[in-house]
């Protein structure tokens, strides 16, 4: 088993304190997900545990498996096992999407061990049927001119391909139909296991229906401010984030920027 | 200082030059012609280059002798590679100024293809060759450079092909440059007739560190009516020349011409294309890359223009920017009155991977006629750091991403190379000058 472990994480943008304080603890086989209103933090936690440059962690620790991952890397922290599925994937003309993948797959293998071309291509043609991607996809540039849910395709076949052991999900369900959501928890339910675990973040309660979480937690204010079962999203799904707030005494749940 | 511009050959020099390559008597005359206007003809004045003070008429010989080649075995190195030595055929060697290797198909031949140097073809296709060389693409007056590379000619290739042959095999010239002393005044002559087809690759391949030369090369397309012809071009001449490229082309009522240019030089660099869209509905497609390092200096000028109605042209141009390079990007898209229905569209790129380097991306459109459509891009910047935060977030490294984006940042023209030890070469000379 292996364990991400957040403690007392404080996390800036130029200079704007965005997270006060975030503690939370992830073991593999288990499913997080952090709910929460617009503009309380969700997003800028999904980008500190990668190591978006742009967020400046003040203090607090991050840890997978007692390794400290604000020391590492961007590419240190994804060749540990961190991958991140992005709400925004850039775009990089040029580079076809099997070469890319190929080529982070290899990464995290040693020279001499790469994967071998006809194995990589029987579990992209495999992935990409599960996940009903159309075959030129995988000869398209990346990302370049794929749809909103397209990306979101492509960034639950990265994840498929590379195999993490703890994978965020921020708000991989955003902007996707009925059929697109179903087929990207399909996905995600597949890699459920031993050896993963993931934190969704999502505004909606919809994807939960198809992806049951272990733990639920909710942000506000740049902290998480309660934690519960699958039961608590059924509740806020019902009731919205209202009785938290009274519960709580928070008047603005917000941090002021939404990141 | 001063730079020395008197030409250091004579008249009876370029004569005699014309004699020794046993060349049709007409281009004795046509040199010596054009070696005494020299002195008459102004400079060009490429847009925000100033060349005044680069060396382009002081050169330390005319004329090389090198080796010639009876087998492709005979190549070493990057030169073998190029080639496809078991398969190849159609092909032009040019070691230096010596023309050294030349395979035809008799297929072709059949078909009236022809393939030869251009010395040669001054005499054995003089008609073909005194009607379209620097007649139409190129103009001897134009400005010294022509004029001089008109009179001083030594080498190129000559292609034509028949009305109504579409060649399927790329046709390959290799103007192979191993000799520090050796200057290139190269002249290609394409010519396509109506309804014929062909894909040209020319590679200019420097294997010696440093050039004491010139070179003044002309590349002229001729695409006759519906013809298509593709141009691609691999240019990696070293340090020490002062490069003036032009490669120029016409085409006629629904031709085509595309262009796809590798432009890596080592040295000081004027690139100019021109391709003249004159027949009703032809067009041109424009792709170049190009890599500056060093302090070198360099100029990239593209001007399609539009001249009958219903043209269309694209012009797409990606250049990375390293240590102290300049270097500007021109593009032009001129529409004259009455090309009603032109569109012209251009993109400028450039990446910029040094704070010392410059790089100038000037999208020029000149229009006179109303009923037209055009468009232009331009950006110079860094590399994108989401992209590589992204890229990162993958497991890549920092050097392997930069790789990646830069690699795909000049796949346009990479793609586009028919020929597959081209295409390989270029990469590698990517990864070998980005390093």
């Amino acid at each position: 088993m292996a364990t991400l472990e957040i403690k007392d994480l404080h996390v800036a943008i130029e200079g704007k304190e965005i997270l006060k304080g975030v503690n939370l603890s992830i073991n593999t086989n288990e499913i997080h997900a952090i709910m929460g209103p617009n503009g309380t933090g969700k997003s800028t936690l999904a980008s500190a545990i990668m190591g978006h440059p742009k967020y400046e962690v003040t203090s607090g620790t991050i840890k997978l498996d007692g390794e400290d991952v604000l020391e590492m890397e961007v590419d240190e922290r994804a060749k540990a096992g961190l991958f991140l599925a992005m709400q925004y994937p850039s775009e990089i003309a040029g580079v076809t999407n099997a070469d890319f993948l190929r080529s982070a797959i290899n990464a995290r293998r040693d020279e001499g061990n790469e994967i071998s071309l006809m194995k990589f291509i029987r579990e992209l043609d495999a992935t990409m049927e599960l996940l009903e991607m159309d075959e030129q996809m995988a000869t398209r540039y990346l990302n370049e001119g794929f749809s909103g849910g397209e990306k979101k395709r492509n960034e639950i076949l990265q994840m498929m391909m590379i195999k993490p052991t703890f994978a965020i999900l921020d708000e991989i369900d955003s902007g996707l139909d009925i059929d697109a959501l179903k087929i990207v928890s399909k996905g995600i339910n597949k890699m459920r296991g031993e050896g993963f675990g993931a934190l969704m973040i999502t505004h909606y309660q919809r994807l939960l229906n198809y992806i049951e979480p272990d733990h639920v937690h909710v942000m506000m204010q740049g902290k998480v401010v309660k934690s519960g079962g699958a039961d608590l999203a059924q509740k806020l799904e019902a009731e919205g984030y209202d009785w938290i707030k009274e519960e709580l005494g928070i008047e603005d749940e917000t941090v002021g920027e939404e990141a | 200082m001063t730079v020395e511009t008197k030409i250091n050959m004579t008249e009876q020099d370029v004569r005699a030059f014309s004699k020794a390559m046993n060349e049709a008597d007409w281009m004795a005359d046509f040199r010596a012609d054009a070696l005494n206007k020299v002195e008459h003809v102004a400079m060009p004045t490429p847009d925000k280059t100033k060349i005044d003070k680069w060396n382009f008429t002081q050169f330390p010989k005319h004329t090389v002798e090198s080796a010639t080649f009876s087998s492709l075995e005979e190549l070493v190195g990057e030169a073998k590679e190029l080639v496809d030595v078991e398969k190849q055929q159609n092909l032009y060697i040019q070691h230096n100024n010596t023309p050294a290797y030349i395979s035809l198909s008799d297929e072709l031949k059949e078909q009236g293809v022809i393939l030869t140097d251009i010395f040669t073809a001054t005499r054995e296709h003089a008609d073909l060759v005194q009607k379209y060389y620097m007649t139409e693409a190129v103009k001897v007056n134009e400005h010294r450079l022509t004029t001089l590379h008109a009179a001083l000619m030594n080498g190129g290739v000559f292609l034509y092909v028949p009305r109504n042959v579409e060649i399927t095999e790329p046709i390959q010239v290799l103007y192979l440059h191993d000799d520090a002393e050796a200057s290139l005044f190269n002249h290609t002559l394409i010519v396509a007739e109506e309804s014929s087809s062909v894909t040209y690759v020319e590679n200019y391949l420097s294997t010696v560190e440093e050039a004491k030369g010139l070179a003044n090369i002309v590349s002229e397309v001729v695409a006759k009516d519906n013809a298509k012809v593709v141009f691609g071009a691999v240019d990696v001449l070293a340090e020490g020349f002062t490069t003036y490229v032009t490669r120029r082309g016409v085409t006629g009522r629904d031709a085509r011409i595309e262009w796809a240019l590798g432009l890596m030089n080592d040295s000081d660099t004027i690139a100019e294309n021109i391709t003249h869209l004159v027949g009703d509905n032809s067009s041109s497609d424009f792709k170049m890359v190009t890599i500056g390092r060093g302090s070198q200096k360099q100029n990239f000028t593209t001007d399609i223009v539009h001249i009958g109605l219903d043209t269309d042209a694209f012009i797409l141009k990606h250049g990375v920017m390293k240590d102290a390079t300049t270097s500007i990007f021109n593009g032009i898209g001129r529409i004259l009155k009455g090309a009603t229905r032109a569109n012209a569209v251009q993109e400028s790129r450039v990446l910029m991977l040094s704070e010392k380097a410059r790089g100038d991306a000037n999208p020029i459109l000149l229009i006179d006629e109303d009923d037209v459509t055009a468009g232009h891009a331009a950006s110079v910047g860094r590399v994108d750091p989401m992209q590589l935060y992204y890229l990162m977030s993958r497991g890549i490294s920092q050097e392997e991403a930069e790789r990646l984006v830069i690699h795909g940042f000049l796949e346009p023209v990479v793609s586009k190379l028919p020929i597959e030890g081209v295409k390989k070469q270029l990469t590698e000379v990517i990864e070998r000058k980005v390093r």
